[in-house]
């Protein structure tokens, strides 16, 4: 097996880990100190892997930069990688979701704050907005959840460049069936508790979906308040919470190329941002939701206090399939089987808001 | 000559300069100063405004050691031999 690597964003920086068995790793020291990592994305696509990398300063405004000898130097544009055109009046606060396309090689897609999807060609090294998503007539009515009105996820069909969808939070999941040139909501069967029609037409709280790696059109989709599943990629969904401790959370991470297979971080309720049970457990479903089974093999015993956000869940792409979790209180976990066996790869870090992690061929 | 004055944290994008003397001729505003910075150090003016030309939420300037946002912003007039002085406000965790 080739090196793992596994890029850990958190709030004050990037954080590099390498490992040959997923078991001992090599962390590097902070990389963009004081900026916050909100998203990265590993494109091994090409012969070289690029790392592309949202980063935020709370005074100097965000970067998306990329690093294509794995994190030693990084690009140091003249201009905004990715900005709002002048009549929008809009100004980028941070990037929170970046993604590339399987079917197109040179195609990322990134989704920012405020909600905007924007497209790039050339790997990350400059974006162009989505003007359809961005012209729709409901975002004005779109929502601001506590982290700031966002899109947070980005789903490129991997089978058909035509099909794109995307979520935010007091939103919900938007699709577009043309490549991007219109949009829908996509939200029938999700609940928005806290709206007086909790099912409305858009306006969910949505916190993160995931893709079935061998089903695209079943998604899996944590919401505030509610798990569920879309077997018709996005156009209806249906609970998966019964056999879950709770239906709270953010994380929701599918198996990289086993079907019905996904893994999530329960929270106890909005109201209890505890973790469920006040224990350190990762949830996997085998069987798409049916049923879900905590895995504890290895992470932390006794009272657990601190939660996992929505990005900071990942799986890696080997065989058998890493996964990875970060915690807010700066320590992440790996489990190189699947879920069966977790150790720690990094403690006292800065609160972790996401890891990526991929085989370097 | 106008003298905008940085701090530590943005001299990486100046090469290193603690302060830009920029001559942007009578009548010129605010904005046309930091427009000369931008010619000159464009990763610098990045970090000021955003990009809508806006000053940037947690970034203060001072023309003559006044706040530009109590003398009407990015379009305040800044005289021949002003001194435009560029902080980080307290803000952070």
């Amino acid at each position: 097996m080739t090196d793992v690597l596994l890029a850990i964003g958190t709030a004050k920086g990037l954080v590099l880990a390498r490992s040959a068995d997923r078991r001992t790793w090599q962390v590097s020291d902070l990389r963009l100190p004081m900026n916050g990592v909100y998203a990265v994305l590993i494109d091994t696509r090409a012969s070289v892997p690029r790392i592309l990398v949202s980063a935020d300063t709370s005074h100097w405004g965000p970067t998306l930069v990329h690093s294509d000898d794995l994190g030693a130097t990084w690009s140091d544009p003249d201009a905004m990688t990715i900005a709002f055109p002048p009549d929008t009046g809009a100004a980028l606060t941070r990037v929170w979701s970046l993604a590339a396309s399987t079917i197109e090689p040179e195609v990322v897609w990134a989704g920012s704050q405020p909600s905007a999807l924007f497209r790039s060609a050339d790997r990350g090294a400059h974006f162009e907005l989505v003007r359809p998503l961005w012209d729709h007539p409901h975002r004005s009515e779109w929502g601001a959840g506590f982290g700031g009105q966002a899109i947070h996820t980005v789903l490129p069909h991997p089978g058909d460049p035509s099909l794109l969808t995307v979520a935010m939070s007091t939103g919900g999941v938007y699709r577009s069936l043309n490549a991007g040139a219109s949009w829908a909501p996509s939200n029938t069967g999700v609940s928005a508790y806290f709206l007086p029609d909790p099912l409305p037409e858009f306006g969910q709280c949505v916190h993160k979906v995931a893709r079935d790696s061998a089903t695209p059109e079943r998604l899996y989709l944590q919401n505030h308040r509610g798990v569920y599943r879309s077997d018709d990629d996005g156009a209806t969904w249906t609970s998966i919470a019964d056999d879950l401790p709770c239906d709270f959370g953010f994380a929701m991470v599918a198996h990289p190329r086993r079907g019905d297979t996904a893994y999530s971080f329960p929270i106890e309720s909005d109201g209890m941002r505890l973790p469920a049970g006040r224990a350190c457990r990762v949830y996997r479903t085998q069987d798409a939701g049916r049923s879900w089974s905590a895995l504890a093999d290895g992470l932390p015993d006794g009272p657990y206090y601190t939660s996992v956000l929505r990005d900071s869940m990942c799986a890696d792409d080997c065989d058998p399939a890493g996964i990875y979790f970060g915690t807010r209180d700066g320590e992440v976990y790996c489990s190189p089987d699947e879920g069966e066996h977790w150790s720690l790869v990094a403690s006292h870090l800065p609160d972790v808001l996401c890891v990526r992690a991929a085989e370097l061929s | 000559m106008t003298t905008v004055v940085l701090p530590g944290s943005l001299r990486q994008y100046s090469d290193g300069a603690s302060t830009l003397d920029v001559d942007v001729g009578s009548g010129a505003t605010l904005g046309d100063v930091l427009d000369a910075v931008e010619l000159r150090c464009p990763r610098l003016a990045l970090r000021i405004r955003d990009e809508q030309g806006a000053l940037r939420r947690y970034v203060n300037v001072y023309l003559d050691r006044v706040d530009v946002r109590e003398l009407g912003g990015i379009s305040v007039p800044v005289g021949s031999s002003a001194e435009v002085l560029v902080l980080p406000s307290v803000a952070g965790g």
